[in-house]
């Protein structure tokens, strides 16, 4: 069934459109002349000056691989973010955690985690999917690099972006 | 319905959700159920394995029709059956056979109820890991905790914790927290392979699955635990945390381990193989396969593969390209007549590389045409003692009476001279009788294989060919039945498919027309070979067709039959 949209009734005033340009023009004109008056800046001088500090939560960077408060890495290697990453810019080669380690009732955990930053588009569904909160979107976005190796994050430059999160679900370190 | 009155001597009216079917007398309720398309979930019940009946999963609500008092007629419905009273408890569907009349509900609020009863009794002490579980995404215990489970725990208690990553035998791993005590490996072990090592211990919520001390799971056939598993307990060493199920594809091919031909998945990812299981068969390999032949398939993937063709040039090879290797072959072989020349094919190969084998040598009009035999060690399950595929195949198809019995006639032949050139296809010779002192007498040797061997290494040329996986083809085996090979992977680098390279060979010396189909190479034989009269490849199908006799069977079906007949098992 269609919807009917009313238009809504205009006064003589608003039929007549020159008071409505001519108070446009005057935010305008207003803004130029503070300008020009050096009053106001808009230019940020990137990269000397950045807005790093102004930038929103849930603002999506780079995705980085996330240690607990106890150094362990979070990643158990399960790749379903391999899995659901649109682009495929994921890859996990898995390995088993050796019986002599501290966490070796973890049992898995990534002998390579990749990210090719060519093919990632900050989705963040790597992040949503993940059941062991170890990938998050970070805020890094100037991801730069002289060829395409350097353009794709390998563990040891994930975990850095990543660093350390607490308190997050802990279900290893309890008795399960 | 009026059919429903037509009750013959081994068929019973039975109601699975108010629909009324008709079922073999004896037939499990469960498999009733199933043909009446309605699931019912289960842990314990396996159709090739007895029904102890202790998951309790498939409880569903049963009803008869009550014995009408003496002198009293049965009250019927319109539709001529007897109206069923429903009994107030459930009965598992698994271990009870359905009799005439009898109702079922698999669907109604007792049975529904039941099963989300087991179903959180069952994920107590289950532990949250399925990131790290290579059962997920297979896992019968997490597809029914979708479908039949509460989603959230009442469980306030400690959890009891159990033995993890426990080594039972050399392939096997088993995670005792992960297990539901269905006793599926259990009665495989003790049924099927006569290996009674699995056993369970302590009692209560202390029950745990768990091997003899001083005998391991190791007899050949342990990996079929694994696959009977319906949950993550027992898992194999091979595939452990290799890859996720969910990303590989499953091609459906054959085993080249042995003669019996074994019906398998291969699960491939991006070009490699992750591992191989045993898929349904009972004309060949019932549900099951062997361990040898299950990982028998690291090979492919070798670093030792020959990727390019290679012509000997002073002491090393060289690489070519194809056009140039098969000139050359064709120009070698040309230049001798008849019997001076002689080919050595293996049993590996497909029926239709084989055939352009007989057609070359038709060609070449040589008689020096034989298969290597290669007998080793079978046992009395499924393994069989001639370790090549397809020796029926060469058999039937390069008319053969007994294989590997002209190779001492060769070996004379190229020791006095009489024999100049030796094509060698699938077969490492010179491991087989053919020193260095007798190869170096021929004045022209060619070698097909997929690995560098010491054979190629002698040889005037070298062909880069495919391994089981990565070509297609049909293979005969030793029970008579015509199997088809199918391509999981693609061949490395610049080796290709063999019947390719050698109707290129052929084309080089007879140039007739080129055949571009495999399918109407399949066709070209059947009309050529009596034992494959009127086939066509899209004919054979997935479970194959039974081409010629040949008098074995097959141990362990045998056995298996005869548990269907005692009514131990479904089959």
């Amino acid at each position: 069934m269609p919807i009917t949209v009313e238009r809504p009734k205009l006064t003589l005033l608003e039929k007549f459109y020159f008071p409505a340009i001519i108070k446009g023009l005057r935010i305008t004109i207003g803004h130029a002349i503070r300008i020009l008056r050096r009053k106001k800046k808009v230019t940020m001088q990137y990269p000397e000056e950045k807005w790093d500090d102004n930038m929103p939560e849930y603002y999506r960077g780079a995705p980085a691989l996330v240690t607990d408060e106890h150094g362990r890495e979070r990643c158990v290697s399960c790749q379903l973010c391999e899995f659901i990453c649109p682009p495929r810019a994921i890859t996990i080669i898995p390995e088993e955690i050796p019986s002599d380690d501290k966490w070796s009732k973890v049992e898995k955990r990534p002998k390579e985690f990749e990210i090719d930053m060519i093919r990632c588009i900050y989705c963040g569904m790597c992040e949503e999917v993940c059941p062991e909160q170890a990938i998050y979107l970070r805020k890094d976005y100037a991801i730069t690099g002289h060829n395409r190796e350097e353009m794709v994050h390998d563990k040891e430059k994930l975990y850095e972006i990543g660093g350390v999160r607490e308190g997050l679900v802990n279900k290893w370190n309890k008795l399960k | 319905m009026s059919a429903a009155k037509t009750q013959t001597e081994d068929l019973v009216n039975v109601q699975v959700d108010g629909h009324w079917i008709q079922v073999k007398k004896g037939t499990r309720m469960i498999e009733a159920c199933k043909q009446a398309s309605a699931e019912v979930p289960h842990y314990c019940y396996h159709p090739k394995l007895t029904s102890p009946g202790n998951c309790r999963m498939c409880l569903v609500e049963m009803g008869m029709p009550p014995r009408p008092a003496p002198g009293q007629e049965a009250e019927l419905d319109n539709d001529g059956h007897a109206e069923i009273s429903w009994m107030p408890r459930p009965v598992i569907a698994c271990a009870n056979t359905v009799a005439e009349g009898m109702g079922i509900r698999t669907q109604s609020t007792l049975a529904k109820e039941c099963r989300e009863g087991v179903m959180e009794f069952l994920l107590i002490n289950h532990p949250l890991d399925c990131p790290i579980c290579d059962q997920a995404g297979e896992c019968t215990l997490q597809e029914y905790s979708v479908e039949h489970g509460k989603g959230e725990s009442r469980f306030l208690e400690d959890k009891v914790k159990k033995p993890k990553n426990v080594d039972i035998g050399p392939r096997i791993r088993l995670d005792d927290e992960r297990c539901v005590l269905c006793s599926r490996c259990v009665r495989f072990t003790r049924e099927i392979v006569d290996d009674d090592v699995l056993g369970f211990v302590d009692r209560g919520s202390h029950n745990v699955l768990t091997v003899h001390p001083d005998k391991p799971l190791a007899n050949n056939y342990s990996l079929n635990t694994v696959d009977i598993c319906p949950v993550g307990a027992l898992t194999s060493n091979d595939f452990r945390f290799k890859m996720r199920v969910w990303f590989m594809r499953e091609t459906k091919s054959i085993c080249n381990g042995c003669a019996r031909g074994c019906n398998i998945l291969i699960s491939s990812r991006e070009n490699k193989i992750y591992r191989q299981t045993p898929r349904e068969n009972n004309e060949v390999n019932s549900s099951w396969m062997c361990d040898s032949g299950r990982l028998d398939y690291h090979f492919l993937d070798s670093s030792a593969r020959l990727t390019d063709p290679m012509i000997k040039k002073g002491k090393s090879h060289e690489t070519v390209d194809w056009p140039q290797a098969v000139r050359r072959v064709a120009e070698g072989l040309i230049k001798y007549k008849g019997d001076e020349v002689a080919i050595i094919v293996s049993a590996r190969m497909t029926n239709e590389e084989l055939y352009l084998v007989r057609v070359l040598a038709d060609t070449l009009e040589t008689k020096n045409v034989d298969a290597l035999k290669c007998h080793g060690e079978g046992d009395d399950y499924l393994s069989h003692k001639d370790k090549r595929p397809n020796t029926n195949g060469a058999k039937v198809i390069l008319k053969l009476r007994s294989p590997g019995s002209k190779i001492k006639s060769i070996k004379r032949g190229i020791e006095s001279g009489s024999i100049k050139a030796l094509l060698v296809y699938g077969e490492n010779i010179a491991s087989k009788g053919f020193g260095d002192d007798v190869l170096s007498k021929l004045k022209f040797l060619v070698t097909s294989h997929i690995l560098a061997n010491p054979t190629a290494k002698l040889s005037s040329i070298v062909l880069p060919g495919s391994g089981y996986a990565e070509k297609r083809g049909s293979m005969i085996n030793a029970t008579g039945r015509l199997q088809l090979l199918n391509k999981a992977i693609e061949p490395p680098g610049n080796s290709r498919d063999d019947w390719e390279i050698l109707q290129d060979i052929n084309r080089a010396i007879d140039g007739k027309d080129f055949t571009y189909e495999l399918a109407d190479l399949f066709s070209e034989m059947a009309s050529v070979v009596p034992a494959l009269k009127g086939l066509h490849l899209s004919g054979v199908g997935e479970n194959g067709v039974q081409v010629i006799e040949t008098g074995e069977t097959i141990p362990l079906l045998e056995r298996e039959a005869q548990r269907v007949k005692q009514g131990l098992i479904v089959g």
